[in-house]
């Protein structure tokens, strides 16, 4: 047991790392994740994916899985959260799974509002296909 | 420390923390699970709002620019250049806290203080692609009108371009770059969600700053634990963890 055990409220001290070994291997790792992401996403800004939505949505998720990695490397080694009891741990990430509907629910919401505007309420069909350039109506001179 | 003990400990049983750690440790994850829920609201917020319009800014025309390069197209350049320098802060702050479990004073001062300068530098870069975002100037259609707009809370010039026959029609160079205006909530939100991120930064670099001034007053040499390097830790790599997370919304996707 380490000679600096901060209060009576520590039963067992972590014995600090001997070396930096895991925290320059994390630091890689992220670098590479993060070079990945900007890879994918450099794909993207030049259009190597044409304009195929689903390869693109597809992208865009692979894009979010890697950065759920991230996070997740950067809680447990750098925040040291995976060397805690697992009493602690549970107790962070448990209200955390709140998200998971609050994403889903939200951006459905989102989408909801969007078909309700494109149909006018369902009352007519859908206009979002429609290719919408602003100020046509507004020029001079045109019809609305 | 072995596993085995770990497990047949009575956590529960009292006299002791069920965390097995201290009273300020515990509260200060707790403070950054609402802090992750407060900024987890303004992100799924944006992302609702964008999902409700048909037509939203394309991150890689808006963010395309890097100091020094003039009008060149550059998307995500800078931005990469942001995020690496956070990693890094945060590897630099990793280390303050490892040599702090190891007493070490003098490694704690090196890697505080060049964990703050990481935290400037990326509060510089911040600084330069807000004034950059504000002060650009693009042309915009509106209502038949040419305006010179910037990227404002109030104003979004990243909307659909005007196509070439409208721009001869109002008299312009075809290769003109015109747009119309695009959803008004886009500067709300990224302005209001990294500067609510970059003042973060700022209180972490503040927290460090601290740190390093009791860190060299050697307050915690005389406690007998660098524990205080430990809670900072949390807090700026938090901050390190939501900028992955702005990264993805606001950037990459």
């Amino acid at each position: 047991m380490s000679n600096h055990s901060a209060t009576s409220e520590i039963t067992f001290e972590h014995a600090p790392a001997e070396n930096t070994s895991r925290i320059w291997k994390v630091f890689w790792l992220l670098s590479f994740l993060t070079a990945a992401e900007l890879l994918l996403g450099y794909g993207h800004a030049r259009h190597w994916y044409g304009g195929n939505e689903g390869l693109i949505l597809f992208v865009k998720g692979v894009i979010c899985i890697l950065t759920a990695f991230k996070a997740y490397y950067i809680v447990s080694v750098f925040m040291h959260l995976g060397d805690e009891v697992r009493n602690l741990i549970m107790t962070i990430v448990t209200p955390l799974l709140l998200f998971v509907w609050f994403i889903i629910a939200f951006l459905w919401d989102g989408d909801s509002w969007k078909t309700l505007r494109n149909t006018d309420a369902h009352s007519r069909p859908n206009i979002e296909n429609i290719k919408h350039h602003a100020p046509a109506s507004a020029m001079p001179g045109e019809k609305p | 420390m072995s596993t085995t003990t770990v497990q047949g400990t009575k956590w529960w049983a009292g006299g002791k923390s069920p965390f097995n750690a201290t009273y300020g440790k515990v509260m200060m994850w707790y403070f950054l699970m609402s802090d992750a829920f407060t900024f987890g609201a303004f992100l799924i917020s944006y992302g609702t709002i964008r999902f409700s319009v048909n037509f939203w800014p394309d991150p890689n025309q808006v963010f395309n620019a890097f100091p020094g390069f003039g009008h060149q197209d550059l998307p995500l350049s800078f931005v990469s250049l942001m995020t690496f320098i956070l990693i890094f802060s945060s590897v630099t702050m990793v280390l303050a806290v490892h040599q702090g479990r190891h007493m070490n004073r003098k490694g704690v001062e090196k890697y505080m203080i060049l964990t703050i300068l990481g935290g400037i530098a990326f509060l510089s870069c911040q600084a330069w692609e807000w004034t950059h975002l504000i002060t650009g100037e693009h042309k915009v259609l509106v209502n038949g009108a040419l305006e010179t707009w910037g990227t404002t809370v109030s104003k979004n010039p990243w909307g659909p371009a005007v196509p070439h026959e409208q721009l001869s029609a109002l008299g312009l160079a075809a290769s003109e770059h015109v747009t119309t205006p695009g959803p008004v909530a886009f500067g709300g939100y990224f302005f209001g969600i990294t500067g609510f991120h970059g003042f973060h930064v700022f209180t972490g670099v503040l927290v460090n700053t601290i740190m390093l001034i009791k860190t060299r007053l050697g307050h915690f040499d005389q406690r007998g634990h660098y524990e205080m390097i430990e809670k900072a830790g949390l807090y700026w790599h938090f901050v390190d963890l939501v900028w992955v997370f702005v990264f993805l919304c606001f950037y990459l996707i």
